[in-house]
């Protein structure tokens, strides 16, 4: 019997639903064994389609996006109600991605960012949306971004962002097959390209962005680039870095890591040359976007209640 | 697991107990899970103390205890001492209500962190597992890397003791500094004389491997179980066949500078640095020679009657295992082309320390007579100039400890030489701290009628034929010209290049001016911080004779200390890598202080135990968070964590 799929966009890009089609010709193979039953992107789905489903008829559920909207999270408690297996997709459901960002600011903060002081959005009549404007009502935009497993019970994840091909067919096969662990389990280093150019002692001098230094092909962080490659899972085979691009984590930290950012941070400090204080702390200081930087990805599911507020 | 465990809380006379209520922490302690017995006593490290820990395991039928009182690194090996009798000594823990409470809080505040602290120890002790000692096998050889007096000390010292020594020198002859130096202060005996027979004792001593013209290009292991790989390079000269009967140098058409005559004397492209080398033996430059491929000469091989001389000797290298290593490469000079205000010292009538050293000695290019190299005169006027490049932040730092002896032995000797001759000295102190030196300096003051000058040099330049040196007397106030005909610079004393690359091959730090950087300054200074390597003489620090002997000494008896077992034992507290999870970053590779972490062929880190001392570094640094320090796993910290907040 084919598999019942469904697959939602929440509060993301869009890459992950078009990550889909990237797996190619592997799609129409797995096109025998499935029939989609839920996919507002690609086809023709109503709400009221998934609400009259019986409970438990899909079997896997892929959500992809975070949380940012009552509507988003009606629609992931549905979901959750209608299939066997709910899978988060992609790092905005699993841990807030780049637009988790914005638990570092409250809602207003964010309204005033966007609709009145960006500078590539006309709006001299200072018009801010609103949820109730006569008949129409729109979702609330909720005091904070959540993620999936915020909002409800998480069976499988598939990390990335988008889940890069590798990871994804995997994964794929893996949840047509039954099994809900699957993926790498060590951090990216382990499968990069570079890896074996690293040197026995690195040791960072200072701190060089990408585009300040002619790439010598070695392992970046040896390079004082840094690279999340030591505090991010594997299973992407090194995408980025195959590219010469550093990776910036967005497959998440690997199993025994909690906090992605504080990991990648603590080994970065650690491997700082001799110098004095004072230079040290020149040195850090000089690492642009702290929280871009380490926490890229991982922001919202770190605040879920956002920012503590500096006090005074 | 523990099981049924007792609490002794300490007093420290007053220092706990003056002002942590100990009774309350005891009757606390008594009512926690896990506990089976709490007391309190006077001083528990004292005799009776350790006693009543013994009596109480016994009647109380305790199975682990914790000891509340002052630092382990003050008594843990004390009391697991006590403990071991009884049950594995990873059993016996100690909370530190002393240092990290008594000492900093007030009563109430520390009566309940004292008890929280008890309290958290007795959760990480539920959770210790027993483990039994490391053991590592050693290998009794040493390495000693440089051939200088410290060196020839430290490898004559093992060697006498029985054990067999691998001494590598990477030029031709050992000896060193102490080998060009002229007299030596306080008692200006001969250098030469007094170095010659530990020399020749070197080179006859059966337990003593000399590899001179070699160098050290390899290592790996750990205390006990080196691997070294040393490079022998090609004299061209057979140093057995050798008779040092010298023929071929008087046929060889090349001369070159000769670097142990400060490049101020010539020598031949086969050459041997000075008459006394050892080993005694000629070598081929092969830089400078024409004989080697394309052969254009081999007039030296046709005068060789010993038949020693061989073009086609190739480098070899030699694989050597030893159980420990002493690192003794010396010193070098500052570069006087660092120092722009004294004309980059490129004039030939300003000279350095070592420079003035071959000049006083009989075998060095001027036989022993002082001149002025521009003109071969006898100076008239000399001006020497303490802490050039010390004591300057501009330069070094730090104080070369030796230049104020050495002037005060060169002006002396000067004014020995040429009598109607005046001498100025210019310093900023005086440091003559070592046994009879204060006397030296002030008969040099005194008797010798050495005009001592308290100022800084500010510029050295030509004028005409003489040396113009202005300075600053700081006593009077006053500006000072004197026109000397050679000037003599104290240069300050560097580590050498060779000393860094050493360091890097054996994974120890090196500090300021290149010094190896000794595990502890005060209480471990001959010893790195990665077990079985030592240092001696000034590739730690700049030091005289004396103070390089001893230290020769001291490390050669760290040595024998370790070569006195068949057996290391060693603390079980190390790191262990989960190697399923190591994604061989290299984080920890690159920050364990001791060496300990490697990287196996397969990419992925290895905590080599032998070397561990269980910092935790690496297991702070892991970003996969894959290390974990034995009996400090993470639950055991999280645990402490939650019965104190
Ligand atoms: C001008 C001057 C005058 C002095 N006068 C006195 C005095 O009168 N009295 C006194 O007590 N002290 C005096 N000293 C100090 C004295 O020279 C030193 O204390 C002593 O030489 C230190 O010996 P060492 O063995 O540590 O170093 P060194 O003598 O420098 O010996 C180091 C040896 O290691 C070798 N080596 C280096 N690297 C390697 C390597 N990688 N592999 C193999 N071999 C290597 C070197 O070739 C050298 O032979 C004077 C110093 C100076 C500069
Ligand atoms: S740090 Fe980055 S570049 Fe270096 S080996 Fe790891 S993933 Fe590759
Ligand atoms: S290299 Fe890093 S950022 Fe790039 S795909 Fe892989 S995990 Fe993501
Ligand atoms: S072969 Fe070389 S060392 Fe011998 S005489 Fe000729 S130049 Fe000198
Ligand atoms: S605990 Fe880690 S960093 Fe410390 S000595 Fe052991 S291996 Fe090295
Ligand atoms: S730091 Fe951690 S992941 Fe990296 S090499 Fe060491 S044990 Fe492996």
């Amino acid at each position: 019997m084919k598999k019942k799929i469904a697959m939602y966009w929440g509060a993301g890009c869009g890459g992950c639903d078009v990550s889909l089609l990237g797996i190619h010709e592997k799609l129409l193979e797995l096109l025998d064994d499935i029939e989609i039953v839920f996919w507002p992107c690609a086809t023709d789905f109503k709400y009221e389609d998934l609400e009259k489903m019986p409970d438990k008829s899909i079997d896997i559920a892929f959500y992809n996006g975070a949380i940012r909207t009552s509507e988003n999270e009606e629609i992931a408690k549905l979901l959750r109600k209608k299939s066997k297996i709910l899978v988060a997709y992609g790092s905005c459901a699993i841990e807030g991605c780049i637009i988790g960002l914005a638990n570092l600011y409250d809602k207003e903060e964010i309204f005033r960012a966007v609709y009145l002081e960006n500078e590539t959005t006309p709006n001299k009549e200072k018009i801010v949306p609103k949820e109730k404007a006569g008949e129409l009502e729109l979702p609330e935009f909720l005091p904070h971004l959540k993620v999936l497993s915020n909002v409800v019970k998480v069976d499988a994840v598939i990390p990335g962002c988008p889940p890069p091909k590798p990871v994804l067919i995997e994964a794929l096969e893996a949840l047509l097959s039954g099994k809900t662990q699957f993926g790498k389990s060590v951090a990216l280093c382990d499968e990069c390209p570079r890896r074996d150019t690293k040197p026995d002692k690195i040791e960072i001098d200072r701190f060089y962005r990408w585009h300040e230094k002619q790439d010598d092909g070695k392992c970046f962080l040896a390079q004082g680039i840094i690279c999340m490659g030591p505090a991010t899972l594997a299973g992407c085979g090194g995408e980025c870095i195959a590219a010469n691009i550093p990776c910036t984590g967005c497959m998440g930290p690997p199993p025994k890591v909690r906090n992605q950012g504080a990991a990648m941070l603590s080994a970065i400090a650690s491997l700082l040359g001799e110098m004095d204080e004072e230079r040290e702390k020149e040195v850090i200081e000089s690492i642009q976007d702290m929280v871009g930087t380490f926490y890229k990805y991982t922001t919202a599911k770190l605040l879920p209640k956002g920012r503590v507020k500096d006090e005074g | 697991m523990a099981r049924r465990i007792g609490v002794f809380v300490c007093h420290c006379g007053v220092n706990i107990a003056g002002v942590v209520d100990v009774e309350k922490v005891a009757e606390e302690l008594r009512k926690y899970p896990g506990v089976a017995f709490a007391t309190t006593y006077q001083y528990m490290c004292s005799d009776p103390g350790q006693n009543l820990i013994r009596q109480k395991i016994e009647e109380e039928n305790l199975d682990a205890v914790v000891i509340a009182a002052c630092s382990p690194s003050m008594h843990e090996e004390t009391f697991r001492n006590v403990c071991k009798d009884y049950f594995n000594p990873q059993r016996c823990e100690m909370a530190n209500i002393r240092e990290q409470c008594s000492w900093v809080h007030e009563k109430e505040e520390a009566t309940e962190k004292a008890i929280k602290i008890v309290k958290a120890t007795v959760e990480k002790l539920k959770g210790n597992e027993d483990l039994t000692p490391i053991y590592v096998p050693v290998e009794k050889k040493c390495l000693v890397i440089g051939g200088g007096i410290a060196g020839i000390q430290a490898a004559l010292d093992i060697a006498d003791a029985g054990y067999e020594v691998i001494l590598v020198e990477k030029e031709p002859s050992i000896g060193g500094r102490m080998a060009q130096l002229s007299e030596t202060f306080p008692t200006l005996d001969c250098s030469q004389c007094i170095l010659t027979p530990k020399m020749v004792a070197v080179s006859r001593h059966p337990k003593i491997k000399l590899m001179a013209y070699s160098e050290v290009i390899d290592i790996s292991g750990y205390v006990g179980n080196f691997d070294v790989k040393i490079l022998k390079k090609p004299r061209y000269v057979d140093e057995d066949a050798c008779t040092v009967c010298g023929d071929c140098e008087k046929v060889c058409p090349v001369i070159v500078p000769n670097e142990f005559d400060m490049e101020k004397k010539p020598r031949k492209a086969i050459f041997i640095p000075f008459p006394q080398a050892v080993p005694s033996t000629y070598t081929i430059d092969r830089e400078a020679c024409l004989g080697l491929a394309p052969l254009t000469c081999a007039e030296c091989r046709e005068a060789c009657e010993a038949n020693a001389i061989n073009y086609d000797m190739q480098p070899k290298i030699v694989e050597e295992k030893v159980g420990a290593i002493i690192v003794a490469t010396g010193y070098d000079l500052y570069d006087k082309s660092n120092l722009v205000e004294y004309g980059y010292g490129e004039d030939d009538d300003i000279i350095t320390s070592l420079e003035f050293e071959r000049m006083l000695s009989a075998s060095g290019p001027t036989g022993g007579n002082i001149i002025k190299p521009s003109t071969g005169e006898t100076p008239k006027k000399v001006v020497f100039v303490q802490c050039a490049g010390s004591r300057d932040k501009q330069h070094m730092p730090y104080c070369s400890s030796i230049c104020c002896m050495y002037t005060a032995k060169h002006a002396l000797l000067y004014k020995h030489h040429v009598p109607d001759g005046e001498a100025y000295v210019f310093y900023i102190d005086i440091r003559a701290t070592g046994k009879d030196y204060e006397e030296f300096i002030n008969n040099v003051m005194e008797e010798e009628r050495i005009n001592y000058i308290r100022g800084k040099v500010a510029k050295i330049f030509r004028e005409g034929d003489k040396i113009v040196v202005w300075g600053v007397d700081t006593l009077t106030g006053k500006k000072v010209e004197i026109k000397a005909d050679l000037v003599v610079l104290a240069m300050a004393i560097v580590g050498r290049k060779e000393t860094k690359e050493i360091a890097q091959l054996l994974k120890v730090a090196t500090g300021v001016g290149g010094f190896l950087k000794e595990s502890h300054p005060k209480l471990k200074p001959v010893e790195a911080l990665s077990r079985g390597i030592y240092f001696a003489g000034c590739a730690q620090a700049p030091k005289d004779i004396p103070a390089t002997v001893a230290q020769a000494s001291a490390a050669a008896s760290k040595v024998l200390a370790l070569f006195a077992k068949d057996k290391l034992e060693k603390d079980p507290m190390v790191a262990v890598v989960d190697e399923e999870h190591c994604s061989g970053c290299g984080v920890c590779i690159s920050v364990c202080p001791y060496g300990a972490m490697q990287r196996q062929p397969n990419g992925k880190a290895k905590c080599i135990e032998a070397l561990c001392e269980g910092c935790g570094t690496c297991a702070a640094a892991c970003p996969s968070n894959n290390i974990e320090m034995r009996n400090y796993r993470d639950e055991q910290i999280e645990k402490m964590i939650e019965v104190i907040i």
